[in-house]
């Protein structure tokens, strides 16, 4: 029998409601939750094969680049693993990332920021963890970029990570920040996290044990999905 | 000795560009995947009634969410999930219409499973919503929906929220309202 997953912790999510970022003031449900009784349907999900993938699909300054060419911008490589909440990796997780080029702009048709395109960055990269949870990605350090919340926001760097691990009910869109950028502690979308130990789970850190010297500098991020278990256990929070 | 736990990675909104990568094709973002995933959740060999669920997602204020991203999950026509019967997965996934905000899937009606109603199971993000949205859609014709153990949870008019509208045999509509007096009933899974 299948232990049941961990109940969500929502008191370490962001708000649902957050006046600060304007667009949840309409798109947070007011009424509570309901919590669902024990089903495996929910906690249950789609398998995710390594044949899906394409050789470049994890190297953002190649996927998308002309033959030959190059995207733009620092280079950099941004790993970590996939762990569960009871510390062990989390293996065949899809993971796709989304990220702003190195002018902090995204190739979308929504998009209106006067910072350039680079006709050789798309954006976008996909990986599925490995046995160990570990997942690797090239790719270019992504620039802060102004969008229309208050008067003068901008968002601090980051990049978007959407995880599939083993079931539906672990479905996780989030967000990585970068150590030092002093834009993260001005952002609402980050402030709508209230525990400070929180935001520092979604930061990641120079790893220069990574680095590929004259290469690319590295970031270390883990990505934590929630775990199974009946027993309790002490919360001890953990960041990256 | 307690066991050391870790914490959930907090959840952040998709942000109003999760189309570059959640579905890059359908962003103009072509050749970096053969397809977007998701997209395709019927082959010429799935077993079962052929059916569209489509939709839209709503704000407060009654404006469709144009830039929503909508993932289904749900069992075969024979109510198992993750069977990969004749290769239907199960899962799909939709971004909403960048004009009306509208979603579809073309799947199978799902069989019920052994403890309830059939039921497609989904999951919303967008913009604005800070942590990803969990709800059920059951069909408005099902005998079991009274003897579901998580319809028989809520009171009359919000139980309504997750029941499909029939527009015909083959093609139901579920709108989602993220807020107001039809307020979707969202779950905590
Ligand atoms: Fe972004």
């Amino acid at each position: 029998m299948v232990e049941p997953l961990y109940p969500r912790d929502r008191s370490w999510h962001p708000a649902a409601h957050f006046p600060d970022y304007k667009s949840s003031i309409y798109r947070s449900p007011q009424k509570p939750l309901i919590k669902a009784p024990p089903s495996q349907n929910e906690d249950s999900g789609p398998v995710f094969g390594h044949d899906m993938l394409g050789p470049l699909d994890n190297d953002l300054i190649r996927n998308f680049a002309a033959p030959g060419e190059l995207a733009i911008g620092p280079r950099m490589i941004v790993h970590g693993r996939v762990l569960d909440e009871n510390a062990r990796p989390v293996p065949g997780a899809l993971i796709e990332i989304w990220q702003a080029n190195a002018g902090g702009r995204y190739r979308h048709a929504k998009e209106g920021y006067l910072a350039p395109l680079d006709p050789n960055f798309g954006g976008c990269g996909r990986m599925i963890s490995a046995d160990d949870g570990t997942y690797r990605f090239m790719t270019v350090q992504p620039g802060p970029y102004p969008w229309p919340n208050g008067p003068n926001s901008w968002r601090p760097a980051h990049i978007h990570f959407s995880v599939f691990g083993h079931s539906f009910a672990q479905r996780l869109i989030t967000q990585m920040y970068f150590e030092g950028d002093p834009l993260i502690q001005l952002c609402p979308i980050v402030r709508a996290i209230s525990d400070p130990m929180a935001i520092d789970q979604l930061t990641a850190r120079l790893d220069m044990e990574a680095t590929a010297p004259m290469d690319a500098l590295a970031y270390h991020f883990d990505i934590i999905l929630r775990g199974r278990g009946s027993t309790p256990f002490e919360n001890r929070p953990e960041g990256n | 000795m307690a066991a050391k736990r870790l914490k959930e990675s907090p959840s952040q909104t998709a942000g109003p560009y999760v189309h570059i990568g959640c579905t890059p094709n359908f962003a103009g973002i072509k050749g970096v995947y053969d397809g977007d995933p998701g997209a395709k959740m019927l082959t010429d060999t799935v077993e079962g009634e052929r059916i569209t669920v489509t939709g839209t997602v709503f704000d407060g204020q009654g404006a469709p969410l144009t830039d929503a991203l909508i993932e289904i999950w749900q069992a075969d026509a024979l109510g198992r999930f993750g069977t990969m019967n004749s290769g239907f997965t199960g899962w799909g996934r939709c971004p909403a219409d960048q004009s009306t905000g509208a979603w579809r899937f073309d799947t199978v009606r799902p069989g019920a499973s052994s403890v309830g109603a059939a039921h497609i199971i989904f999951w919303i993000v967008a913009r604005g919503i800070n942590v990803g949205l969990h709800t059920r859609m059951y069909f408005p014709d099902d005998p079991l929906l009274d003897s579901d153990p998580l319809l028989s949870l809520i009171e009359g008019a919000r139980r309504e929220t997750l029941i499909a509208k029939e527009v015909s045999p083959t093609v139901f509509q579920f709108d989602i309202h993220l807020q107001g007096a039809g307020e979707t009933v969202f779950l905590d899974v």
